[in-house]
């Protein structure tokens, strides 16, 4: 997994890392966006929406101010208000902050990113002339204007690399040095931060040569956030679901989805994979749930709870291929979970695995009222004919 | 014959004190795999499970052992797995979930130059059924065979695996790669070894979203392997941009997604399904 941080808490960082971004405040109503006016001087503002969601420009939520009327305006539009963007749904997503940047004079716009490659396995800088816009697109279309240098672990990104980029991005002069400090900055934080994805969408080139981030996105390697409690301190939980806030504190990993069927299942592959099966006969499952390798019966238990959270679920399948799991534990899960909370939908299971049998047996005698299944196929017929769908 | 593992392997576990370690030594030690003992440091000299354990892997090497099982928990699992590589240990299968991306890419340049195999991490290991299991899966269920099975992901290797048994066919090794970006031994290093194996007859490959490894095997598929395969990829119902538990599980970019990855294994010739409860039917109607 991966998480997720705000521009401004992003141009924070930059700014540790001597990687240059422009002056800005963040401000939770209108009239602290308007002060930031006096704050950062000049004459010309930049009022962003603080959300995780990307495609903000194309939403509406990138206002360009000459007042500080302008920008209490567009501080007061933004604020409460919800955002829809490419990247989001139709619903949107509130914000509940905005930046307000000083301007700048742009000559040029670039993008530049560094990302993990899978298939070198190593950190690679990404640069192009074409910034502000979808860097996806580019990437299909014309992946030829996209330079690349890859990062030796051990040495780093060398000025020879970093120089590569900035003669290949057509820069000149003055320009050359400040792109290939900005480089190894960003790549220093990069790998000091345990970052999956840096982007800077746009790069700006001033008038005056300068080499600016106008806009800064971070995603950090959750994996490695045990040595990073500062960054830990930056999630926003508002911007996440949360159900599947609720998920990861139960040490769960839920996803919501739009059908259904809801789904609880051990291991990532074999959770994706009943989505899939439950899709081909017909059915749209609710939610991706994988309990894990060695998930307790409480687990089970807040795994039912979550998923029963979603009003749209109107079953449940369990499928669990027991291995480090135990098919008897996940029974004493499903019974004490049937105890605890009002299962008001059907609820189809398939065990198979280790300690298959008293898992059965367990259930069974349980009392409860399930419908089981011998196999996934069948499992997820099942699933799919309980709430009336085509099978 | 299989492949990388088998009944001389001698195997050490990295982490045999701690609660997984244990656990899992034991059920190794049940399905009859050769662990000729443990390394904790700080605990050399004592014995667990009935097995020495020693400080360093060094010590372990010159004891004989040639494969290690990593249950060393995530902060100093990759520290782990350069000194087994180090110690000149042949096979490291790396179970560990949750190891920092960037640590295993400092890893895999460690390894460039050295001579030896990791599985993983964020795997369930391997296995050559009848013979030994190195890893974390339920023995019981596997069978001695020639059929070859390769996935990225643990409790769906469980379900072909399964779903071969029922048949009455049985697998010649299962290998567990691994859900995480960064891992050891590819798609293609198992395809490569299933394909020179002479106990194996066909194979079960099973991908899923995110990356390009299925399409770059699949490649390889067409190239080189004469061996038939089943082909099924996971997540055909994911939608971009989250992450499907595994950390490399991810459409991002319009890259990465299950109908690009069904597509190319079929251009390669591989039998793909689309239901991952017809693995073994699949397979039945090809051999």
């Amino acid at each position: 997994m991966s998480m997720n941080i705000h521009e401004y808490q992003a141009k924070q960082l930059f700014k540790n890392y001597n990687v240059k971004t422009l002056e800005g405040v963040v401000a939770t109503n209108a009239s602290e966006a308007a002060n930031a006016c006096k704050t950062l001087g000049g004459n010309i503002w930049v009022v962003k929406a603080q959300v995780h969601a990307g495609g903000r420009g194309k939403g509406g939520g990138i206002i360009l101010c000459k007042t500080t009327d302008e920008v209490y305006e567009a501080a007061d539009k933004l604020i409460g208000s919800n955002l829809v963007t490419p990247q989001t749904t139709s619903d949107g997503v509130m914000v509940r902050k905005v930046y307000v940047e000083e301007g700048c004079d742009i000559a040029k716009e670039l993008y530049l990113g560094i990302v993990l490659d899978r298939e070198r396995d190593l950190p690679v800088v990404m640069a192009s002339v074409e910034g502000g816009v979808e860097i996806e697109e580019i990437a299909i279309k014309e992946p030829e204007k996209i330079l690349k240098v890859y990062a030796d672990p051990i040495t780093g990104i060398g000025n020879w690399q970093a120089r590569k980029i900035a003669f290949g991005l057509g820069l000149e002069g003055k320009q050359i040095s400040s792109c290939c400090k900005f480089i190894i900055s960003l790549y220093e934080l990069f790998m000091k931060l345990d970052c999956s994805i840096v982007e800077i969408n746009p790069l700006v080139v001033t008038s005056d040569d300068d080499i600016i981030a106008l806009d800064a996105k971070i995603n950090f390697d959750s994996s490695a956030l045990f040595r990073h409690a500062d960054i830990e301190k930056l999630r926003d939980l508002d911007e996440e679901e949360p159900l599947e806030s609720q998920a990861t504190k139960a040490g769960l990993n839920y996803i919501k989805l739009d059908g259904d069927i809801g789904c609880m299942v051990n291991g990532a592959g074999l959770a994706m994979s009943t989505m899939d099966i439950i899709k081909l006969h017909g059915g749209e499952p609710a939610n991706f749930l994988d309990v894990g390798g060695g998930a307790t019966a409480d687990q089970v238990s807040e795994g039912f709870r979550i998923i029963l959270s979603d009003p749209e679920v109107k079953a449940i399948f369990v499928n669990i291929f027991g291995g480090i799991m135990r098919c008897d534990f996940i029974a004493e899960g499903i019974i004490t979970a049937a105890k605890e909370i009002e299962l008001d939908v059907p609820l189809i299971v398939r065990l198979a695995g280790t300690n298959v049998d008293l898992g059965k047996k367990m259930l069974s005698e349980s009392g409860l009222d399930l419908i089981t299944a011998d196999d996934m196929d069948r499992g997820a017929r099942k699933s799919v004919n309980a709430i009336g769908g085509k099978s | 014959m299989s492949i990388w593992l088998n009944s001389k392997s001698k195997v050490i576990v990295q982490g045999i004190t701690g609660k997984n370690g244990q656990f899992h030594t034991e059920q190794m030690l049940d399905y009859g795999t050769k662990v000729i003992g443990g390394v904790t440091p700080g605990k050399g000299g004592q014995e667990t499970l009935g097995v020495p354990i020693w400080n360093t892997v060094n010590e372990a090497a010159d004891n004989g052992a040639n494969v290690s099982c990593i249950f060393v928990p995530p902060p100093f699992a990759a520290d782990a797995i350069m000194e087994s590589a180090d110690a000149g240990v042949e096979l490291i299968v790396a179970i560990t979930e949750g190891i920092p991306a960037l640590d295993m890419v400092k890893v895999k340049k460690y390894l460039e130059p050295i001579e030896t195999r990791l599985i993983g991490p964020n795997c369930p290991g391997l296995i050559t059924p009848g013979e030994s299991k190195v890893g974390i899966m339920p023995g019981h269920i596997h069978r001695k065979g020639d059929v070859g099975i390769i996935s990225r992901s643990g409790t769906l290797t469980y379900e072909a695996v399964n779903q071969v048994t029922e048949k009455g066919l049985g697998q010649s090794t299962c290998v567990g790669i691994g859900g995480d970006p960064v891992n050891g031994t590819d798609f293609i290093d198992c395809l490569e070894a299933f394909e020179n194996d002479p106990q194996t007859k066909s194979m079960i490959m099973i991908g899923e979203i995110g990356g390009t490894a299925e399409e770059l095997a699949s490649e390889y598929v067409k190239e080189y392997v004469t061996k038939p395969i089943v082909g099924f990829i996971a997540g055909r119902t994911a939608p971009p941009g989250k992450r499907m538990g595994h950390a490399g599980a991810i459409i991002s970019g319009g890259k990465g997604t299950a109908r690009e990855k069904m597509r190319a294994m079929e251009r390669a010739g591989i039998h793909v399904t689309d239901n991952p409860a017809k693995l073994g039917d699949t397979l039945e109607e090809i051999i």
